[in-house]
């Protein structure tokens, strides 16, 4: 098994398999009256958050107390990180309290990678600047192998802000690891031309949503990061929901199977119309729920064997 | 569960203590028990321990079935989170955990496993069901008892005794969960180091 997970590349097809299996088992136990486990008492689990973030934070939370594990919450407001203190020192401390595993979202690219090397305990990234979000990329697949029963041969478009997102990069390479076919759509100026080479080679690029609908599984949606409309990417969010936005009309244009993805938070109305996020194709409450299954199997195959 | 038990190191050396046929009389001989004791197993869950316990836990069933026509719910539990040895070995993968739609709730669950060796298994076992529900009472069915206890633990219904040096495997292969024949092996450590 491996120690960290920085990169959704650090899984080959075997592993994340084994992780999707297991979170498979976690989420069945999920529906028990006791929903704790003993599996990691003892453990100390540190979520290390430079970043706002409700969702992943609460579910890495949940995720290690359903293992017993002990967890200590560190964001970067009110400790010593406001006064100055270095990430490298950060770690120091974190290394100097025993924590066995650190999960990490820092707004620099890298981050984790620099972590890994100062701590002896496990490193998880919980989305790292533009560059990756592995566990959310695991939950995904989770979502589609739930509700599609597969994930060799699936066709996946995402949709969006493929330039700054992290969770694309993640679902590209954990997709193509597992077999599926991915297209990236969006405006030219957030899905450059050899981005998808530079992910994987498998990877279709494509500026017209309409023309891949029909052909797609599973669509995911990414969120408009408001921070990217100032810096005039696209002319008007009007522009970018008319051109790229999922709205009912063209959630029509989708096969009988094919479900809507989104990693949330959500702009209602902008990329994704609320009848759409609404609807029984939407898996975007699912997403959350399963996230928490996907954080336990990732847990307890890196802290629940021999250190 | 292989590695502290040593129920399937993958070699045919050692010799035969339960053949094919002595396996079947022996479930055949458990299932009747299992009647007998149980007052025709009313109100009774089995629940095999992943691995083999669990196609042994159906062999039972099927056997209360045709003797009787009775049939008794049938689950596994798997007891891979309870372990008490988690960290003295490599992650292990899960294995399946299916309780039967009915519960356990005041109902007698019959644990079946294959080997019964230190006992911590089956203390996992006993951690895992609290977690699940609240029987009634739980006891033990096993193939083999090979001794060698760790822990204050005994089985209601034993297929065979079967005396062991410490050192000496116990390999349990089963159709369902080996392919092949059902058998059970007893061989010497110095043939499997």
């Amino acid at each position: 098994m491996i120690k960290h997970l920085r990169s959704a590349a650090d899984l080959d097809a075997e592993t994340a398999t084994l992780i999707l299996d297991t979170a498979g088992e976690m989420a069945a136990l999920a529906g028990r009256e006791v929903k704790k486990l003993p599996t990691l008492r003892g453990r100390t689990v540190v979520n290390l958050f430079y970043e706002d973030s409700t969702r992943t934070r609460i579910s890495f939370e949940a995720a290690a107390k359903r293992l017993s594990a002990d967890v200590i919450n560190f964001s970067a407001k009110g400790s010593s990180v406001s006064k100055g203190e270095s990430l490298k020192d950060t770690a120091l401390t974190l290394q100097a309290m025993g924590a066995d595993a650190v999960v990490i979202r820092h707004p620099a690219s890298g981050a984790p990678h620099r972590l890994a090397s100062w701590v002896d305990g496990s490193v998880i990234n919980a989305g790292d600047g533009t560059h990756e979000h592995p566990t959310q990329a695991l939950l995904d697949a989770y979502t589609m192998r739930s509700r599609l029963g597969r994930i060799a041969g699936l066709r996946v478009v995402i949709v969006g802000d493929v330039l700054h997102s992290r969770v694309a990069r993640s679902n590209v390479l954990l997709l193509s690891t597992l077999g599926a076919k991915v297209t990236l759509v969006g405006p030219p100026t957030l899905v450059p031309v050899d981005i998808a080479a530079a992910l994987e080679p498998s990877t279709e690029v494509s500026y017209d949503l309409d023309s891949v609908l029909p052909d797609a599984d599973v669509v995911m949606m990414l969120r408009v990061q408001t921070e990217r409309m100032q810096d005039s990417f696209f002319p008007s969010a009007r522009e970018y929901s008319r051109r790229y936005g999922l709205d009912v009309p063209r959630m029509r244009k989708l096969p009988e199977h094919a479900i809507v993805m989104h990693p949330g938070p959500m702009n209602r109305g902008m990329e994704i119309a609320p009848e759409v996020a609404d609807s029984s194709r939407s898996t975007i409450v699912e997403q959350v729920a399963n996230g928490v299954s996907a954080r336990m199997a990732v847990l307890y195959l890196l802290l629940g064997g021999k250190a | 569960m292989a590695s502290l038990r040593d129920t399937h190191i993958g070699n045919a050396q050692g010799k035969t203590v339960l053949s094919s046929a002595d396996l079947h009389r022996v479930v055949d001989r458990i299932a009747h028990q299992i009647l007998e004791k149980t007052s025709g197993a009313t109100g009774t869950v089995l629940l095999g321990i992943p691995t083999r316990g669990v196609p042994l836990a159906r062999r039972l069933a099927a056997r209360i079935h045709a003797f009787e026509g009775i049939d008794v719910p049938v689950g596994a539990l798997d007891i891979t989170l309870y372990r008490d040895d988690l960290r003295l070995h490599a992650t292990r993968a899960l294995g399946k955990t299916e309780i039967p739609g009915a519960g356990i709730d005041g109902r007698r669950v019959i644990l079946v496993d294959d080997v019964l060796f230190s006992g911590r298994t089956v203390r996992a076992a006993l951690d895992a069901l609290n977690d699940v529900g609240r029987p009634s009472s739980v006891q033990l069915a096993v193939l083999v008892d090979r001794g060698h206890r760790e822990l204050p633990i005994r089985a209601d219904y034993v297929g065979k005794n079967i005396p062991t040096a410490q050192s000496e495997n116990v390999r349990v292969s089963l159709a369902e969960t080996d392919g092949g024949v059902d058998e059970v092996r007893l061989s010497g450590s110095e043939e499997t180091r």
